[in-house]
């Protein structure tokens, strides 16, 4: 899958010699050494490009392996080989304009919700008044105004992953990650967060690669798809979604929108 | 507050007063009908009539036995702690000093009084040390397994945002650990006035384990018991007081 697939067929995402693209990933390959000493497989052979300003998403299969591959673009976890570019530059370790949303909020209970959002400011050094009113913006913009000086303990889930969210977003990243990060709440307060994500998108405009395993997710959210194979990870199609912004959850129940639903399903295996 | 939880707090304080009062009034019901010989065992009457008798003497040697707790509690911490740390963060430390921990805990620190005294001699030193030597064990395990708990994911956000070693260890790990340290701090502050009787009961010449052994010698089961509870209200004491510096050191913990 190195060369650029020549046809417009539906599988291969358009891998060309776009060096202008914010991020490009080439025959990345990851495995382990299992116990018995034989190697296992997780990612097989991924390529594609990110295009700046865009969301895409990562779908697939619990356990396909789209995590891992998260992972090594956020530079937690390493390739074993393979090209992994962010802006040009090979991804080796975590960078800080990069901004990672869990699968869990991961908020510190001993801090309240404004010091657990500024805490990368903290640790770049840059916790500065603007630091903080940035914070405060952050708050007002995910309807968190009025819980800066909450305990995590005290906010809901969803609450709790808007502030997680804020906290992504203070040191204003270039890239943003999110690993199936609605993924723990229900289904109501999930469809608000995909709300959410559009609206800060307008906002921030960073560049977005997001996991999950939801369909419907992916479609309302992304600009492209990048389907998963079962382990071991590979692309089993590269889906632009050319759905309209501003987009609404009227959309949910569109031809367009359900069309693209099918076409993620079939490249799931999960329908024909 | 609501209502609810207003019952809660009454309820909270008035059964254990029930509880005490029941238990007081058996025990003086007991002595008292069956007219026990109090050098066996005082009623609480007696015991508070002694308390009041017998209260400079009470009061003055209170002191050293608070003094002896305190010094060796502090000094566990203030050693324990950082050698949780390195324990915690380096598997050649652990494997090296783990078992030297196990081994100078399951010494009984009864047995070890005596020569302890030989060497710190009868004063306040050698009830610190042997203070500190029984609460220096649940501190150190308490904080080593606290700083081994932290959440994976609180680990790999400091990471997401390249945090230092030391960065994520003071930002993230060491907060994380704090409620096992204080668990362990709770233990051993009333280990440690456990540590400073043993010291007066081998060999002293002051403190409430010396008047507690001076009274029972001299038949005076009142003041004997008279001085347990002193000794069981020091404790107790000790024990709020680390309950305070909980909720001074992570006022998260409460709600």
């Amino acid at each position: 899958m190195v060369a650029a697939p020549t046809s417009s067929q539906s599988a291969g995402p358009p891998v060309g010699g776009s060096s202008r693209s914010f991020g490009r990933f080439r025959n990345v390959h990851q495995e382990f050494l299992q116990e018995s000493g034989k190697p296992l497989v997780a990612i097989e052979d991924i390529s594609f490009d990110l295009a700046e300003g865009t969301l895409v998403s990562l779908l697939g299969p619990s356990g396909c392996g789209k995590t891992s591959f998260l992972k090594i673009v956020a530079g937690l976890a390493e390739a074993t080989y393979g090209i992994v570019e962010i802006r040009g530059q090979q991804v080796t370790r975590p960078q800080p304009d990069f901004g990672f949303v869990f699968q869990q909020a991961n908020l510190m209970p001993w801090r309240n919700v404004l010091d657990n959002v500024l805490f990368p400011m903290e640790i770049l050094r840059r916790k500065d008044a603007a630091a903080k009113r940035r914070a405060l913006e952050l708050l007002a913009l995910v309807g968190l105004s009025g819980f800066e000086n909450a305990r995590p303990s005290q906010l809901s889930g969803g609450m709790q992953q808007r502030a997680a969210l804020c906290r992504a977003l203070v040191h204003e990243p270039k890239l943003l990650l999110m690993d199936e990060p609605f993924g723990a709440l229900d289904e109501l307060t999930r469809m608000e967060m995909h709300d959410l994500l559009l609206q800060i998108r307008k906002v921030t405009n960073a560049t977005t690669l997001f996991v999950t395993h939801s369909i419907s997710e992916a479609v309302y959210l992304s600009d492209v798809i990048v389907a998963f194979s079962k382990r071991p990870a590979r692309i089993a199609d590269y889906i632009e979604v050319d759905l309209p912004y501003p987009r609404t959850p009227a959309l949910r129940y569109d031809a367009a929108f359900t069309g693209l639903e099918h076409r993620a399903g079939i490249a799931l295996g999960i329908t024909r | 507050m609501k209502p609810r939880s207003r019952i809660h707090t009454i309820e909270a304080i008035v059964y254990p007063i029930v509880g005490i009062v029941a238990v007081l009034g058996l025990w003086q019901a007991y002595v008292t009908v069956f007219a026990v010989n109090p050098i066996v065992l005082p009623g609480p009457i007696a015991i508070a009539k002694a308390s009041v008798k017998h209260f400079d003497t009470l009061l003055e040697q209170t002191w050293p036995t608070l003094a002896e707790s305190i010094y060796g509690f502090a000094l566990a911490v203030l050693i324990g702690v950082p050698l949780a740390v390195c324990v915690a963060n380096s598997r050649i430390l652990n494997l090296t000093f783990y078992p030297i921990l196990i081994a100078t805990q399951s010494i009984p620190k009864v047995a070890v009084a005596p020569i302890i005294l030989v060497w710190f001699g009868v004063g306040m030193e050698s009830k610190l040390v042997i203070a500190f030597l029984v609460a220096f064990f649940p501190i150190v395990v308490d904080t080593a397994t606290g700083l081994r708990a932290t959440p994976p994911g609180l680990l790999e956000l400091a990471r997401s945002v390249s945090a230092s070693p030391s960065q994520t260890f003071w930002k993230v790990q060491f907060p994380a650990a704090m409620p096992f340290i204080i668990s362990g701090a709770k233990v051993a502050v009333t280990l440690a006035v456990i540590g400073a009787v043993i010291g007066e009961f081998v060999g002293s010449n002051e403190g409430l384990g010396n008047l507690l052994l001076a009274a029972n010698s001299q038949l005076d089961g009142p003041l004997a018991w008279a001085a347990l509870v002193w000794l069981s209200i020091l404790g107790i004491g000790l024990f709020f007081l680390v309950v305070v510096a909980e909720r001074v050191l992570m006022p998260w913990g409460h709600h």
